[in-house]
């Protein structure tokens, strides 16, 4: 796999004494599909929000040769990472191809933002084969049901270009075709690219993850494929220890069959 | 190959919509009401132009970029008396004075103060009207946008920078004429306002920027730039993890509808003749904005016409009934945007969803 790889160290993020991250070490390697699972509050979203330059963290976060810590957020986008929310942001008053344009545009000349947009530019295109929404380049994203969002906004980072992505809980309220597909574009993305998931859907972790890392209470409790954490007995504590975590999964399960197979080929 | 798909062009009907609604206005604003409107009406309807030239301003800026700019008083005053020093000294230089008439009344000493001297120079004076407002934006909008004020705050500051600068023009009499301002204008560029020829060419030249500015907007609208603007409004968070900074997209808008404001307010000088602290403070900066929140702000024409059409009923309603006017003006600001966010330029639409709901319950777009 070509590209950069992500290396965290010693990672902490402070909110007024809680701490949320506590000296979290990753290593994702480049074309890795990693999932980071763990309970409410396990510090997730934060340690995303803390690589994309969201909050202020301590330790050190490198993407290939490049510090991320301490730089502004749309800084850390131009090196190539990008990120989606738990819900859905997209310019929900422009169109898809529109949505597509403005994410693949950022490195722009002034004379080519002042002129009209006369057709699609060919990432764009390519984006929305990809994403499935080809039909619909030119409703109002506003208008997307929820699962064709989230695909918008991963089509923004696909367009954006970046090697490394983020993505918080991308398959949340999806039906189990959109997960299927969902998961299907998750694979196709991460050949090329870096791709971190967040997800508290235990079976889609099982069916995609190529790796998983546990966070428990800010720190990494388990490391490793599927089969390995899932054999872990402190994942097991946490897990099974109090009854009603991880949150249920939501709709019902995906097939979980290619499991095994992934983790097998990674290996 | 560069594009795979192209947009397949729109019917010529459309195409046509655009440029035929910009020949309309120019033949309404160029030919037919000179032909129509006597010189009191025409030099009315010129000084309601340059609330025009300010509302596409306010349309980029507010419309489209979401910045409640309540400050725009500011960059119109120094457009405005940027154009009033020089007309001013021009009228001295012609009677042969080297001082302006209300500098010989309450100024201190005989010589003219140092910041007044290169305002003598036309060229100068008129790149100011335009560059001093978008060098006071660009500076304030830097340190503004840089530091994520936004909304009411960025609003409530904008009030305040009015404020400042209307009370420090009160205050400095003797180089600005205080309260009264700069009046009494005589001369623009050597042609005399008294001669009412004259009179209709100011008409004409604020008609033609009117319509170059409307067309330099739009362009504006409708590029990618118009298009990022309307991201950042509408999520400015996700525009920054696109890899932009949004405070520079704002920064642009913001310095463009400056400048705008700017250039009405030269042009607003030799229309009425004044410019005066009462015309730039915090009153004036919200009755800038209310035309393009009736008109319908997003939409230029709809900012336009309701900037138009709000300061031709100002001038009527508030001889028929003085004093009632500022509460009527506020009323229509609070209806505008609490009720009609759209302005009326979206009268239409909303009217239209209404009546598709109503038969058919539950079949909504």
């Amino acid at each position: 796999m070509s590209g950069e790889g992500l290396t965290v160290r010693d990672l902490r993020v402070t909110f007024d004494g809680f701490t949320a991250v506590d000296g979290v070490d990753l290593d994702i390697r480049p074309g890795d599909l990693r999932f980071l699972i763990g309970p409410n509050g396990a510090g997730k979203t934060t340690l995303v929000d803390a690589v994309t330059g969201l909050v202020k963290a301590t330790g050190s976060v490198r993407f290939g040769e490049q510090d991320l810590l301490g730089k502004p957020v749309h800084k850390i986008a131009r090196l190539g990472i990008g990120r989606t929310f738990q819900t859905a942001t997209v310019f929900e008053e422009l169109t898809v191809v529109q949505n597509l344009d403005i994410a693949a545009g950022a490195g722009r000349g002034v004379r080519t933002m002042l002129r009209r947009r006369k057709d699609v530019p060919e990432p764009v295109a390519r984006a929305l084969e990809t994403i499935g929404l080809s039909r619909l380049r030119d409703r109002p994203a506003g208008v997307l049901a929820h699962g064709q969002k989230q695909w918008l906004e991963i089509g923004m980072l696909l367009v954006q270009d970046v090697r490394l992505l983020l993505l918080d809980e991308p398959v949340a309220g999806m039906s189990h075709d959109e997960r299927e597909a969902t998961g299907e574009l998750l694979r196709r993305v991460s050949e090329d690219r870096t791709v971190v998931v967040i997800e508290h859907d235990m079976d889609f972790m099982r069916a995609y993850a190529r790796s998983v890392s546990v966070l428990h209470a800010g720190k990494v409790l388990s490391e490793g494929s599927v089969a390995e954490v899932q054999a872990d007995a402190k994942v097991q504590e946490v897990y099974l220890g109090r009854a009603c975590e991880p949150e249920p999964a939501l709709g019902p399960a995906p097939t979980p069959a290619p499991a095994a197979a992934s983790v097998a080929e990674e290996a | 190959m560069t594009t795979i798909t192209e947009t397949p062009p729109a019917p010529l009907s459309a195409r046509l919509r655009v440029p035929g609604a910009f020949v309309l206005g120019a033949v309404l604003l160029l030919g037919a009401a000179p032909l129509a409107l006597s010189d009191f009406r025409l030099s009315l309807l010129a000084k309601y132009l340059c609330y025009a030239i300010v509302a596409v301003g306010v349309s980029l800026a507010w419309g489209r970029g979401g910045l409640m700019v309540l400050g725009q008083g500011v960059f119109f005053g120094l457009g405005g008396y940027a154009m009033a020093m020089h007309l001013k000294l021009a009228d001295a230089a012609a009677t042969g004075e080297t001082l302006p008439d209300f500098m010989q009344l309450y100024g201190t000493g005989d010589a003219l103060p140092w910041w007044w001297k290169p305002f003598a120079n036309p060229g100068f004076a008129l790149a100011m009207t335009v560059l001093l407002p978008m060098a006071v934006a660009a500076l304030l909008g830097f340190f503004v946008f840089q530091r994520r004020v936004k909304g009411a705050y960025f609003a409530i500051l904008s009030q305040a920078l009015a404020a400042a600068l209307s009370v420090w023009l009160v205050g400095q009499q003797a180089t600005t004429g205080g309260t009264n301002g700069l009046t009494d204008i005589q001369g623009f560029f050597g042609y005399s306002l008294d001669d009412p020829v004259n009179q209709r060419m100011v008409y004409f030249v604020i008609a033609a920027v009117l319509l170059l500015l409307m067309a330099a907007a739009r362009q504006l609208f409708v590029s990618r730039y118009g298009e990022l603007l309307v991201a950042v409004r509408d999520s400015e968070e996700r525009v920054r993890f696109l890899g932009y900074n949004p405070a520079n997209v704002k920064l642009v808008a913001y310095v463009v509808a400056a400048g705008m404001a700017g250039l009405a307010g030269a042009l607003f000088v030799p229309a009425v003749g004044i410019i005066s602290p009462a015309l730039i403070g915090i009153v004036p900066s919200i009755g800038f904005v209310i035309g393009a929140a009736v008109g319908g702000r997003a939409s230029l024409v709809g900012a336009v016409l309701g900037a138009i059409a709000v300061a031709w009923a100002q001038s009527t309603l508030s001889d028929a009934f003085p004093g009632a006017w500022t509460y009527l003006q506020g009323l229509l600001f609070v209806l505008a945007v609490g009720f009609l966010p759209g302005g009326l330029a979206s009268l239409g639409i909303v009217l239209r969803r209404r009546r598709t709901r109503t038969p058919a319950t539950g079949e909504t777009a």
